[in-house]
């Protein structure tokens, strides 16, 4: 088990868990990361921070710190 | 009969356009109540009976932010008798999640599968006929860029709006968007949601190439957010910008617009001195009218110019790269990523950076920057630090960008100030954005956005700008007895005014004649006027100041209220006039407190030498200091070389940590790899 934070470029994770609340949690759902969906970190951007990532075919861009809330699995 | 279409979908899902290509030229656009997010409303182009409203660009329909808010009590409330739900084929699942909300509504939804030309292109092939049955409602295969589907969209639309609509909202969605579920069954809906469209996906949508995403979006991508090169790029990108619209371009314009003006004040001034009109009735139309509408309108086209470019950024894709760029610098200071190009280009005229905050979702980012924003010397404020520099710091060539260090600091201080009051508290937002990929902007779309930019700002300055500076022209050349000229303005309401009020500044240092209080005030009128105030008020009494006191006047007008134009600008962004106050509020405020500290902190350390010792301004060399003396180098290209270091030396930080991060991450799944063969 890990966070999507720790997660190093390139790589292809599967979700087990959503952590965090509310409007966060809701918004990081809606935008399709839901259980069982799988994830590909593609980038980080050039100061370290947001991330981006490949889910259900579009690309997303989400903080380190919310990253952090998405717990993956490897596949 | 009236009928109701609203047009609801994702961001980039090609809303806009399809808007306006159903309603060509009727469109108005203004905000929801009592809100600032953009509401669009037009006429069907042949059929004026029918109403369209283009419905803010939302994924969900939760109750968390403001545009989901505002399109579930629209569709809740004021049941319009059909929603066209566009959806961008090239990404169908994510955007098919918000169609299962929608049709938990009970209004009749049509669906546009869009940019159904990109599809054929890739040789995927999307069934319709599935789609509608499992959806249960009709869909249409649409282009709006080419036109395709457009007609049959509509009168499918308005055969369903006709029929009678029984459907009832279902009570989950009321419970569900009021809030009213736990947390589980929330998340147990939304997967249950996302669950129901992967399975109409996988039977209507058969693709050629399943892991073959936009590899030309992607080429593009590589080289524009790459790690070393995105910033320079960028940089690049808004030098390109700045330089057309405000230095090269953008000023030949308003030379062009002032010497329109010029050429209506004489024709003017010959027409009505041939009519033997009064010499106040005479001021009153050249100055008083057309003066002022001609401060404001200069701004014009230079506004079109820069929202052109700035649409172009918008609609290609790249703006959303500019926010993944710049966020972790920015948010530091409660600012967003994007923040950086309304400061930028606050740096030539604050109103259209103001009006360029748009661009920023987050409503708090938005309303910090359209605070911060005026706080970076405009073009217009230039002359007032020329004048002080060669009046009172000849030798001193480290002021002027001493001014642009203060107004940065001042900018990044009360970022981190005013993120922890009440007014911007709470939870941090989700930075959970979307990198669509990128398009070519199409022109019809860039001149609309462009346009409507240039209608919403010149209305205002027609009116309450307008309004505000034929007062301040009454007060200025009138007293209280009758017309005075400009000529005699120590006579006028406004030096009575100015003499009233002149102990506020008395702590400040300049509160000991009414001049530098009336060119506080005429300074709202455009912050150049200023140089005039003291010029025609100079010529009647003499103006004394130290050259602490200079320093703190010109620190007064960098930070205190901008120009009515700008304030305007901030209450249209703004959306009401509380946070408009609440901005100006703290901009004076925060000018009287830095103009107090240096006098203060200024007459006791310079205490009995020349730095403090007041001097009569000589009024003959005030109208020549030149523009030039302010930065003897330019001040923007100092300011992007420093940010590209800064940039730089985060991004190679981050890349040492991140690497040692990765690191330990893969010698722990090594380690468990072992474990697991172990077993």
């Amino acid at each position: 088990m890990y966070t999507l934070k720790s997660i190093p470029i390139g790589e292809t994770v599967k979700v087990i868990r959503l952590d965090g609340q509310g409007a966060l949690k809701r918004k990081i759902m809606d935008m399709g990361i839901t259980k069982g969906i799988k994830i590909s970190v593609k980038k980080i951007a050039p100061l370290g921070d947001p991330i981006e990532i490949t889910v259900r075919g579009y690309e997303l861009s989400i903080r380190k710190a919310d990253a952090e809330k998405i717990i993956v699995e490897r596949c | 009969m009236k009928i109701k279409i609203a047009l609801a979908g994702n961001p980039n899902c090609g809303k806009t356009t399809m808007f306006n290509e159903m309603t060509g030229s009727s469109q108005y656009v203004g905000n929801w109540p009592g809100v600032t997010v953009e509401k669009k409303e037009g006429k069907l182009k042949n059929n004026k009976e029918i109403e369209i409203i283009d419905l803010p660009g939302i994924y969900s329909l939760s109750p968390y932010t403001l545009e989901e808010t505002i399109t579930r009590d629209y569709l809740v409330k004021e049941r319009p008798d059909v929603i066209i739900n566009i959806i961008d084929a090239t990404n169908i699942e994510r955007n098919l999640y918000l169609t299962t909300q929608l049709l938990e509504t009970g209004i009749p939804v049509i669906l546009a599968v869009n940019m159904i030309d990109v599809i054929n292109k890739r040789g995927d092939q999307i069934n319709l006929e599935v789609l509608s049955n499992e959806l249960g409602c009709t869909a249409v295969a649409t282009s709006a860029v080419k036109g395709i589907g457009l007609e049959e969209l509509i009168s499918k639309a308005l055969d369903t709006a006709k029929k009678e609509n029984t459907k009832k909202v279902s009570p989950m969605f009321m419970s569900e968007a009021y809030g009213r579920l736990s947390e589980e069954e929330e998340e147990q809906i939304i997967s249950n949601r996302y669950e129901l469209v992967q399975q109409i996906v996988e039977k209507a949508v058969v693709k050629k190439n399943f892991n073959k995403i936009d590899t030309t979006s992607d080429k593009i991508d590589k080289v524009l957010t790459n790690r070393w090169l995105a910033l320079p790029i960028f940089f690049v990108i808004l030098w390109a910008i700045y330089y057309v619209s405000i230095v090269s371009v953008g000023d030949a314009t308003i030379g062009w617009v002032e010497n329109l003006f010029a050429l209506l004040q004489e024709g003017a001034h010959s027409l009505f001195s041939g009519l033997g009109a009064s010499a106040w009735a005479m001021d009153l139309i050249e100055n008083g009218i057309i003066g002022s509408i001609g401060a404001i309108f200069i701004y014009v086209p230079q506004l079109m110019i820069l929202f052109f470019f700035l649409s172009l950024l918008e609609d290609s894709g790249y703006m959303a790269r500019v926010a993944f760029i710049m966020d972790r610098l920015f948010r530091k200071f409660g600012l967003s990523g994007k923040s950086f190009i309304p400061m930028l280009i606050g740096t030539g005229c604050s109103i259209p950076g103001i009006m360029a905050s748009r661009t920023i979702e987050n409503e708090r980012d938005r309303k910090m920057t359209i605070m911060l924003t005026p706080f970076i010397p405009c073009g217009a404020k230039l002359p007032v630090f020329a004048m002080f520099i060669s009046l009172l710091f000849a030798d001193h060539t480290w002021i002027g960008p001493t001014i642009y260090l203060i107004a940065i600091a001042a900018v990044i201080f009360s970022g981190i100030i005013l993120k922890k009051t009440k007014l911007f508290a709470g939870d941090p937002a989700p930075f959970v954005m979307e990198l669509p990929t990128y398009k070519l902007p199409r022109l019809k779309g860039v001149v609309i956005h462009m346009w409507d930019k240039a209608k919403s700002f010149i209305k205002k300055a027609g009116t309450i700008i307008f309004a505000a500076c034929a007062i301040l022209w009454l007060l200025q050349n009138f007293s209280f007895s009758g017309y005075v000229g400009p000529d005699a303005i120590d006579q006028s309401i406004l030096a009575q005014f100015g003499n009233a009020v002149k102990w506020i500044f008395i702590p400040l240092g300049f509160g000991d004649s009414w001049a530098a209080p009336v060119a506080a005030i005429t300074g709202l009128i455009a912050k150049e006027v200023v140089v005039a105030t003291f010029a025609s008020v100079g010529s009647t009494v003499p103006i004394v100041f130290s050259q602490v006191t200079g320093f703190g006047f010109m620190l007064f007008t960098l930070f205190a209220a901008p120009c009515f134009a700008a304030i305007g600008a901030m209450k249209r962004e703004f959306g009401n006039w509380k946070w408009t106050f609440f901005a100006i509020g703290y901009q004076t405020g925060l000018a009287y407190v830095m103009a107090l500290l240096v006098n203060l902190i200024g007459g006791l350390i310079f205490k009995g030498t020349d730095v403090v010792k007041k001097v009569s301004l000589d009024i003959g060399l005030m109208e020549q200091a030149s523009e030039g003396d302010v930065v003897s180098f330019n001040i923007v290209y100092a300011i992007f070389i420093a940010i590209i270091v800064i940039g730089l030396i985060i991004g190679i930080a981050s890349k040492i940590r991140s690497s040692k991060d990765y690191a330990s991450v893969s010698k722990a799944v090594a380690s468990e790899s072992v474990a697991s063969e172990e077993n």
